[in-house]
């Protein structure tokens, strides 16, 4: 089984995909409804940006984190400035990377549940008084809410096998930044550490696994018109 | 005047037009699918603007003359072709999803509408009839100033669509809401509607 540190890593790989979920779900969902709901100049190409990380090499991603993030960049210097704080090397950056890594799968998953909710049933509960602000949150919302959870389910399985932005971003720090792909990364560098590879590979695997089931199961429930949660 | 309308859409190749003066009661659009009822009643309830015209319900301007007042103000008491209850609230929440303050008729509506028993199910559950009587109980309610009723029969056998029909009447004669009906079925244009408009 595995010892401390490597427990370790795992539960650091749960934190930084969790993080990185949560931050991003209100943000993917935002971005899913406005590219499911509204018309607006331009709208193809903010759809294309949202979806550059899935197909830009993910060391391109990281390393445009860190320009942004950087001592000298716009996000790094404000964050420095404000609040003393900097994301190079530490657990919150692996997270940075991982949510942007994922936004895109989150938002295609979101759009397509958002998209999917009757907009008669929208115009009906119009006509009976309800302002588009209760329609949002007593219509759209609820009906969307299994799709959306299983968009969120697939980008937490997509933040903690992060690899390439990751490293290139915050770099392979123990303890702090090694999540469980970037441990396999390290030990595969160093000789007979097979046995330590294999185990990590193993949770690495069951987590993913586990994560794409409860994904289907949720996207099942959405198909079948459910909405009772 | 209960409705006032004047109003011209081009929908793809279709031009939907009509010119109306009705007084109270019922009025029944009547006509064949494909001349643009079902979007006239979308441009009376809100959820369609027309290229232009005027649209007033008792006296009060809904469209034109610089209004475009939003549906959720119109006051409209909408019955769709389908019923389209909202699938994950149970018919309770349904009937109430609508109703403003206290809501004072609710023994009175679900009475003569025979859906006491239905509360506490879920809409999927539900017949097309008892569906599209929750969906008539929900419209009325929302306290509506009038009633639009897109082919509200349509989906249903004839043992239900006697039971729709009588609750219609019901709505007419007792509650006395000025309606609008569309229909392509000339028995019910005639047995519902104080007066037919053929388009």
């Amino acid at each position: 089984m595995l010892d401390a540190t490597e427990w370790g890593i795992v539960a650091l790989s749960l934190k930084v995909g969790g993080v990185a979920m949560l931050v991003t779900l209100p943000v993917a969902f935002a971005l899913a409804w406005l590219l499911a709901r509204v018309r607006f100049p331009g709208k193809v190409v903010v759809d294309a940006a949202i979806h550059l990380p899935l197909v830009v090499p993910p060391v391109v991603t990281g390393w445009l984190l860190l320009l942004a993030f950087g001592p000298n960049g716009p996000i790094g210097a404000w964050l420095q400035d404000w609040f003393g704080v900097t994301v190079l090397f530490r657990w919150t950056g692996a997270a940075i990377a991982a949510g942007v890594m994922a936004l895109p799968l989150m938002v295609r998953a979101m759009r397509i549940s958002i998209e999917a909710v009757d907009r008669r049933l929208e115009n009906a509960a119009r006509t009976l008084g309800a302002g588009p602000w209760r329609v949002f949150w007593t219509l759209t919302l609820p009906l969307s809410t299994p799709g959306v959870l299983a968009g969120a389910v697939l980008g937490f399985a997509r933040s903690i096998g992060e690899f390439g932005a990751t490293i290139t971003f915050v770099s392979n720090v123990p303890g702090e930044t090694q999540t469980l792909p970037l441990a396999i990364y390290s030990a595969l560098q160093q000789p007979g550490a097979d046995a330590l590879v294999w185990r990590l590979s193993c949770v690495s695997v069951g987590l993913s696994l586990i994560a794409l089931i409860a994904s289907e199961l949720l996207t099942r429930r959405a198909g079948r018109g459910l909405h009772v949660l | 005047m209960s409705f006032e309308i004047d109003i011209e859409k081009r929908l793809g190749d279709t031009q939907v037009s009509l010119t109306l003066e009705a007084g109270d009661g019922a009025t029944v659009l009547f006509g064949p699918s494909g001349v643009g009822k079902s979007s006239i009643l979308n441009m009376v309830a809100g959820l369609l603007r027309p290229d232009r015209g005027r649209i007033a319900v008792d006296g009060e301007t809904l469209f034109g003359d610089g209004f475009d007042v939003p549906p959720d103000r119109r006051k409209a008491g909408y019955v769709f072709q389908e019923a389209r209850l909202f699938p994950h609230m149970r018919v309770r929440a349904n009937l109430l999803y609508g109703v403003r303050g206290e809501a004072e008729r609710f023994e009175d509506i679900i009475g003569f509408l025979g859906i006491g028993r239905l509360l506490d199910r879920w809409p999927r559950t539900l017949s097309g009839g008892e569906a599209q009587r929750v969906a008539i109980g929900r419209a009325l309610l929302s306290q509506p100033r009038f009633l639009l009723l897109d082919e509200p029969l349509s989906s249903l056998d004839r043992a239900r669509r006697e039971e729709i029909m009588l609750a219609i009447e019901h709505v007419r004669d007792v509650l006395k809401l000025p309606i609008l009906m569309v229909t392509h079925d000339p028995e019910e244009a005639e047995r519902i509607g104080n007066r037919v408009v053929r388009m």
